[in-house]
């Protein structure tokens, strides 16, 4: 019951944020929102560029690369000094090379995969670092996204827009202003958010006396939500209450991490002139959402099969690894929504998930996170996704097929496809490489189906930039570290280029109108098959190896590995 | 090339500047100023309501187990994984979830060991949540029902009355956030202070 007026108190706010936080997205990137121009001027005038002067794609996709790589850069650079540097109160040595170099990619591709225990690895310094990534990551996101939809919206154009510009407009007019505000939520419930180092206190009842991990924690977690990053400061990450500390904070965090892919989606239907177009997309994202969250709710209310063969009856569900104050199905809803949306964020220990629980998690990432998917990789993801089925449509009918006015040929539909292939062709490559060697088999800690999941859910968590873990995995070794980084750089930038390409192919095509033959891109037929292409292509890619994992350990009944 | 590059490294700066010290520095002020006690861990006089801590013997209630938990003195039953390294407890290097798997020979033996420890300090039926280790490995809470069954173990330890302990509970127990959000729970570290109370009191 609580549940159920859980998800109708979600549906309604996040109809809300649809509808608000999407037209107010829209009015900042047409410059229409001016009221911090008294920042933004200074700023463009520091970059030598503005507002009216537009960009190329190439030059777009050009600045976009370059400053994503200034940023891994800079992050490197800090993590390994952070010994000589300061706010670091727990004198904590510098960083290795091999965890610098993960950390930074990870921070920067939006992935915040983590293969360290912040509280024991980290300086506040390298923590605040990490955090400028957690806005700048989503922002780069969502102007990618936008770089498309101006493909769609624009015609005869060979601008897309400026970099900088929309770069700026995010941070300041968006991401700024909602972590700030609900940061201090965070923090009103039990978040922790100091400079002061760690604090020791003894307890006269039992004798104990603790030494606990503290830092700026509560602002981070705002944008690490927010922005759908996911990395936390401490090693439990949101299942640590310094992080999480109450309902109504997992509640805000399911909110934040689902409200701007939710919102792109008007965004994306008021720029193009038909927020119905928008509307389609968001029912494909919520049938996925839905489904996904039913498997994974279902499982986790369940059992967990150790615990039921070692005679524990249990009338809350799946226990192993959840918190009390969550219980089974927030931490469920929490999960999803963090692996369906690139976040990777976790409530709970997703590795001791059940067997299903654990596959709805690893259906969100391989289905290309698009359920709704991260800040502006969802959407575009999804796009492509529709392009895909747009052009299945077309040769049903036997039309050129059209998405938007834009007629839809052979260059889209290759860019369209490289992109929807990129990502499963390196998940499943890399996890055969980790499979065939010594060092990727030495990663993980479950034996049996549950060991190869972790192998595979490792590098498809970082191949669709979610950084979410089965974290029995031991990811600090030179061989994860240096293969997860460039499974995380294919799954950003190897599609993020060919969606700019696609935007800026598109903004130079011009509109045709709509006819009576024309194939309705805004009805539920086409929510249909959109979701059917999406479902179709994950399935048909992945379900071998899910086989060998999930699906393998759900039918191993009776027995322990 | 070189434009990309000399606007990428000012466009750095600028972000690390306001995204990275002043959102840090802000949000750390107005947190100070706002709620200072949430801001610094929510700590009493005996440790931060958030951070489970461990509870020995009978006479007090035991929060969740976890790797440092009551039971990490019996080198035996020692709860296999949580390797990832953490401050908590006192003892660095062993704290976080075990990540064991659904089907973990570890995790079937690990429960049965938990759950030959809560018979033998007199709990005749432990409920999963007692057996089981949590998300953070120091969960401060433990759902009503838990506490409800240590009441036996507790009373005949300190020999207050059940009925007395029951009420206790009753009153320490917080329900759902507003109504609705997240799982009713005890906060095991205030529900001992008031146990202290009360044996202060009987005694």
């Amino acid at each position: 019951m609580d549940f159920a007026l859980t998800l109708l108190v979600l549906v309604v706010v996040l109809a809300f944020t649809w509808r608000y936080l999407g037209s107010y997205m829209a009015a900042v990137f047409g410059g229409r929102v001016r009221w911090l121009s008294w920042i933004e001027r200074p700023v463009y005038r520091m970059l030598a560029t503005g507002p009216e002067r537009e960009q190329s794609w190439k030059r777009y996709a050009g600045a976009l690369v370059v400053f994503s790589a200034v940023s891994i850069l800079a992050t490197y650079v800090v993590l390994r000094l952070q010994g000589h540097l300061p706010l670091n109160p727990q004198h904590l040595g510098d960083v290795g090379p091999a965890l610098s170099f993960n950390t930074a990619v990870s921070f920067v591709t939006n992935t915040d995969w983590q293969n360290y225990a912040g509280e024991a690895t980290l300086s506040y310094l390298s923590q605040i670092t990490l955090t400028v990534q957690q806005f700048v990551s989503p922002a780069v996101g969502i102007v990618a996204a936008l770089v498309l939809v101006r493909g769609f919206a624009r015609h005869q154009a060979s601008a897309v827009g400026n970099f900088w510009v929309d770069l700026t407009r995010c941070l300041l007019y968006v991401l700024l202003p909602i972590a700030f505000l609900t940061g201090i939520v965070f923090v009103a419930q039990g978040a922790v958010q100091t400079l002061a180092g760690p604090a020791t206190i003894h307890d006269a009842l039992n004798g104990v006396t603790q030494t606990i991990a503290r830092g700026p924690i509560g602002f981070m977690e705002a944008i690490k939500e927010l922005g759908t990053n996911g990395g936390g400061f401490l090693n439990a990450n949101g299942a640590a209450p310094f992080e999480n500390p109450t309902g109504l904070t997992n509640f805000l965090s399911v909110w934040l991490v689902l409200s701007i892919p939710v919102a792109l989606t008007y965004t994306f239907g008021a720029m193009v002139g038909s927020v119905r177009h928008g509307v389609a997309l968001l029912a494909v994202m919520a049938i996925l959402f839905g489904s996904l969250l039913a498997l994974t709710a279902a499982a986790e209310h369940q059992n967990n099969p150790a615990v039921a063969a070692a005679g524990v009856r249990s009338t809350v569900g799946n226990t192993v690894g959840k918190e009390v104050r969550f219980g089974d199905t927030a931490s469920a809803l929490y999960t999803v929504a963090s692996t369906g949306t690139s976040t990777g964020s976790v409530n709970s220990a997703i590795d001791s998930y059940t067997p299903l629980g654990g596959l709805g998690l690893l259906a969100g990432m391989m289905l290309g996170e698009v359920s709704p998917g991260g800040a502006g990789t969802g959407l575009y993801t999804l796009l492509l996704f529709a392009v895909m089925a747009v052009f299945l449509g077309g040769l049903m009918i036997g039309r050129t097929p059209e998405y938007l006015g834009k007629k839809i040929q052979a260059t889209e539909v290759k860019l369209a496809g490289l992109g929807v292939l990129i990502m499963p062709i390196t998940v499943l490559v890399l996890t055969a490489v980790a499979v065939s060697t010594a060092a990727g088999r030495a990663g993980p800690l479950n034996h049996g189906p549950h060991g190869f999941s972790e192998i595979l859910y490792a590098l498809t968590s970082q191949g669709n930039n979610n950084g979410s873990a089965f974290a029995g995995l031991s990811g600090n070794t030179p061989f994860y570290n240096v293969v997860g980084a460039i499974d995380m750089l294919l799954g950003r930038f190897a599609i993020m280029v060919p969606v700019l390409a696609l935007g800026g192919v598109l903004a130079r095509k011009e509109h045709v109108s709509q006819t009576l033959g024309t194939f309705r891109t805004d009805d539920s037929m086409f929510v249909g098959l959109t979701t059917a292409v999406t479902v179709i292509v994950g399935g048909l890619t992945f379900f071998p190896a899910l086989a060998l994992g999930p699906v393998l350990e759900q039918l191993s009944h009776g027995s322990f590995f | 090339m070189w434009t990309h590059l000399r606007r990428s490294i000012a466009m750095a700066v600028i972000c690390f500047l306001v995204c990275g010290l002043l959102y840090a520095v802000a949000g750390t002020g107005a947190a100070q100023v706002l709620f200072a006690s949430q801001a610094n861990g929510s700590i009493g006089p005996n440790g931060s309501l958030l951070i489970g801590q461990n509870w020995t013997g009978r006479a007090w209630f035991h929060g969740r187990p976890d790797d440092m938990g009551p039971y990490a003195a019996n080198r035996a039953t020692h709860i296999s994984g949580g390797d990832n390294p953490l401050v908590a407890n006192g003892v660095p290097g062993a704290s976080g979830a075990t990540n064991l798997g659904p089907r973990s020979l570890a995790l079937l033996r690990d429960t049965r060991s938990l759950v030959i420890l809560w018979h033998r300090l007199g709990v005749a039926n432990p409920t999963p949540d007692l057996v089981t280790t949590s998300g953070s490995g120091y969960d401060p809470d433990i759902s009503p029902s838990d506490a409800l069954v240590q009441v036996p173990m507790v009373a005949k330890a300190t020999g207050i009355a059940p009925a007395r302990l029951r009420a206790l509970i009753a009153r320490q127990t917080h329900g759902p956030q507003w109504g609705f959000l997240g799982s009713p729970y005890v906060d095991v570290l205030t529900l001992n202070e008031a146990l202290a109370q009360l044996r202060g009191r009987s005694s």
